[in-house]
């Protein structure tokens, strides 16, 4: 175990180092000066000249790279050029909505999708399957952010139960933030679940057809049973491979959700960092985001191990 | 009932007691939430050109020596009163007394003469500089009187010390006012959630008129599906530039919102590179202006509600005079002229598409129209910062379109490099006679003689006035029609019954 992980952590520096290096050239390439931006149409080329040097624009590129590499290693994550704030907090402040609002995502679509997948693959054939199916398969094609305007209309416009939009903070107590997220949650959730359930449906079918289904049935276990307790874990496998991805899509999920909500979570920052050409931002959240998804990816890893037996007989995947 | 049945019905009540006990009912309001479509970069109007800055601070947190109203007028700010001399060099500012700003320090010559110097210092990153470029010294003969001597006569000197970026700030908060903006408005500077919105809340240490409001919350909404949402939702009382005008025809018709569409100093623009073929010819640059029909446009983008332009000045300036019907939509008239000129039909140009609305929805409105005379368009979106690096930095492009919020500029008409590249020494000259001119009379002439000139030359097709679309709940009063200058003016503002 030691030494996998150990080349685990190996492959996650290295890949966070070529991340950092690809963005950092990409937008080094891309046309477009912060200062300029800061400053629009009047400003003249000596005031340019002067917030270039103040914003330390006016080194060469190989030394702010290296500059903000140093820096990320000691833990300074720089100061964001529009902001003009530590990048560090403004992160952290992201982070906790984004967070929850993926966390909520994933466990709202895992709670719909593995018992109606898991009950379309005992049903099947049957009425109820083709239904259950049959929505899935609509879910599949909505897009999400079409969704978030539709329980926009729905919830906040006509009925009024839930804000259209912004998000007051987790200062003032759990329930207001929740109730901020849910929406939007539902909105990211609601296609994932329709392409989980399918996913869970024929991962059920095939260990449904296994020999030792069949002898859990023959020793006497009723068919509710058997299909808890042999089929379901062993289908799992698929689902949480699925689960590990769409974390991935999430995570670009957030960035429209986001904005549609208004939301003021990582995905818009990305977003408003890039169009902004706020540099350091754009390369301290891609480094963090591929972390997260390698680190998603690990933990993938160890759940197929406390899953099945089998692969922690061997030592690891 | 199984267990976890129970549960959910259990969670279920609570989800429904708290979405009930949400939405008490509303006690009479004195604070106003305010939508705005950009979060600006930082809070300091002297250290960066976004009109989101301006929108909240502008005479809420931070005052110059004059003041632009609503109107586009301009009146005394912290300056009380001031005397020119007769040749329009020196200006003697009388100073309010008793002037404090939020952190306590006092208000006098000092600041003022720390301020100016600061804007006009070499290292200073203050996006309109020419403002301060005339002036030769400041001095304090009292504390209650600034002098400013100026190297040359300036027309618009005062109306320039009333923008954002000349606004007074004091030596130990000025560094920290891109996060903690400090001012001596009637409203002070509370908290920012970035991302979110910004609070401002009344100072009760204001010099004058106190504010009508306890508390202002800017939010920020980018998304226009999502601000009408906000609005029909009741998150947001008000937007003082709604972002979508396809939905103004229901919200006219709804009797909680009040509609309100003025003009904004948006000159839209389909800009042309005058130093490229064959744009440097005039019958060309004049074909393109009878080829659009600018009321069609207008109709198509802006829900019809825009001013149409035939020169780079607005209907808020001084000396305006109406030249829209300088080049009558004439689609036969533009071919024969680009024929003349030597313009194949099936001709292709590009046209480079900023961001906002009014150009990608113009753009394709546009094209089309130039199709009918027989160019053809490539249609090229590109974000803010492509922009000004490829076509206004580098002057890379064909044609853009494009609207100059600042007021007042005629002056990039006069300028050696300037994007749309035109070169006019008869239209310099002008200008040159303006900017030094200190009797009105002659000055509203030559702004005349210039709005002339421009017509004539159609260095530009020009457009319409982008309109500034005002959508606020129907008992709200105080807030500007127009947007003479970036601002959300909020000091007047209060609920009627």
């Amino acid at each position: 175990m030691i030494p996998y992980l150990g080349g685990r952590l190996v492959t996650l520096a290295v890949t966070l180092f070529a991340a950092a290096a690809a963005v950092f050239l990409i937008l080094d390439v891309l046309p477009g000066d912060p200062a300029a931006l800061i400053l629009g149409v009047n400003a003249r080329p000596d005031t340019l000249a002067a917030l270039h040097h103040a914003m330390g624009l006016d080194r060469p590129a190989a030394w702010r790279f290296l500059a903000w590499l140093g820096g990320m290693l000691a833990g300074d994550f720089g100061d964001s050029f529009t902001y003009h704030v530590p990048i560090a907090g403004l992160i952290a402040d992201r982070v906790g909505v984004s967070l929850p609002l993926a966390l909520l995502a994933i466990a709202l679509s895992t709670a719909i999708a593995i018992p109606t997948g898991v009950f379309a693959a005992a049903q099947r054939g049957k009425s109820a399957d083709t239904l259950a199916m049959a929505t899935a398969q609509i879910g599949v094609a909505v897009p999400n952010f079409w969704l978030g305007l539709l329980l926009i209309l729905v919830f906040s416009v006509k009925l009024a139960w839930l804000p259209a939009s912004g998000f007051p903070g987790w200062a003032g107590g759990l329930w207001p933030g929740l109730r901020a997220l849910l929406l939007p949650a539902v909105a990211l959730a609601l296609p994932q679940a329709a392409i989980l359930a399918r996913v869970t449906r024929s991962a059920m079918l095939e260990t449904m057809g296994e020999d030792y289904m069949r002898t859990a049935l023959a020793k006497g276990l009723s068919r509710a049973t058997a299909l808890w307790r042999h089929a379901v874990p062993n289908a799992l496998i698929p689902v949480v491979t699925i689960l590990g991805l769409q974390f991935s899509f999430l995570l670009a999920g957030t960035i429209i959700i986001e904005n549609v909500f208004t939301l003021p979570g990582l995905g818009r920052l990305v977003f408003q960092a890039i169009a902004g050409r706020d540099l350091i931002v754009v390369q301290d959240l891609v480094v963090l985001l591929a972390g997260s998804v390698i680190v998603v990816n690990f933990l993938v890893d160890i759940a197929y191990v406390l899953i099945d037996p089998r692969l922690r007989a061997r030592g690891g995947p | 009932m199984t267990g976890w049945a129970r549960l959910g019905l259990g969670i279920a009540g609570i989800v429904f007691a708290c979405v009930g006990a949400a939405s008490a009912p509303a006690q009479a309001k004195d604070t106003l939430t305010l939508g705005m479509v950009l979060e600006p970069p930082g809070l300091d109007p002297t250290a960066g050109a976004a009109a989101a800055i301006r929108e909240i601070v502008y005479a809420n947190v931070f005052e110059g020596l004059t003041r632009i109203d609503g109107e586009g007028h301009v009146g005394p700010g912290l300056a009380a009163s001031w005397t020119m001399s007769p040749d329009g060099k020196t200006y003697r500012f009388a100073l309010r007394p008793q002037v404090t700003f939020h952190d306590g320090t006092p208000f006098d010559c000092g600041i003022v003469k720390f301020s100016l110097d600061r804007a006009r210092a070499p290292d200073s990153t203050n996006a309109q500089k020419e403002i301060f470029e005339p002036i030769a010294a400041i001095d304090c003969p009292a504390p209650e009187v600034a002098v400013i001597t100026l190297k040359r006569p300036d027309a618009d000197f005062l109306y320039g010390l009333g923008w954002g970026d000349a606004v007074m700030v004091a030596p130990q908060s000025a560094a920290q006012n891109q996060t903690n903006p400090v001012g001596t408005g009637p409203f002070r500077f509370t908290r920012w959630v970035k991302g979110d919105h910004v609070e401002l809340a009344r100072f009760p240490g204001y010099w004058g008129q106190a504010a009508r409001l306890s508390m202002v919350t800017f939010k920020f909404i980018a998304d226009p599906a999502a601000a009408a949402s906000a609005l029909l939702a009741g998150d947001i009382d008000a937007f003082s530039n709604f972002p979508a005008p396809e939905i103004l025809p229901q919200l006219r018709a709804d009797s909680r919102f009040s509609v309100v569409v003025g003009a904004t100093e948006g000159k839209t623009l389909l800009a042309l590179n005058d130093a490229r073929k064959p744009f440097d010819d005039i019958r060309v640059r004049r074909a393109l202006a009878y080829a659009i029909d600018r009321h069609a446009l207008v109709t198509a983008t802006m829900s019809g509600a825009a001013r149409i332009i035939g020169s780079h000045y607005t209907p808020n300036d001084p000396g305006f005079i109406d030249l829209a019907g300088t080049y009558p939509y004439d689609p036969a008239r533009a071919k024969a002229l680009l024929a003349e000129a030597g313009v194949a039909p099936g001709t292709r140009f590009t046209l480079a598409l900023p961001p906002p609305p009014y150009a990608r929805r113009g753009g394709e409105v546009i094209a089309a129209m130039l199709q009918e005379v027989g160019l053809s368009v490539d249609l090229v979106p590109m974000e803010w910062a492509t922009w000004l690096d490829q076509v206004f930095k580098r002057s890379d492009f064909d044609m853009t379109i494009i609207a100059h919020t600042e007021p007042r500029d005629l002056a990039i008409y006069a300028r050696e490099h300037y994007y749309f590249n035109y070169h006019n020494a008869a239209f310099q000259s002008l200008f040159a006679r303006y900017r030094e001119t200190t009797e009105p009379a002659a000055g509203i002439d030559l702004l005349q003689q210039m709005q002339r000139q421009l017509a004539t030359d159609e260095p530009n097709v020009f457009l319409y006035v982008l309109p500034k679309i005002g959508v606020w709940n129907a008992h709200l009063h105080g807030l500007w029609v127009n947007d003479p200058i970036p601002a959300n003016d909020v000091t007047g503002v209060y609920w009627g019954n």
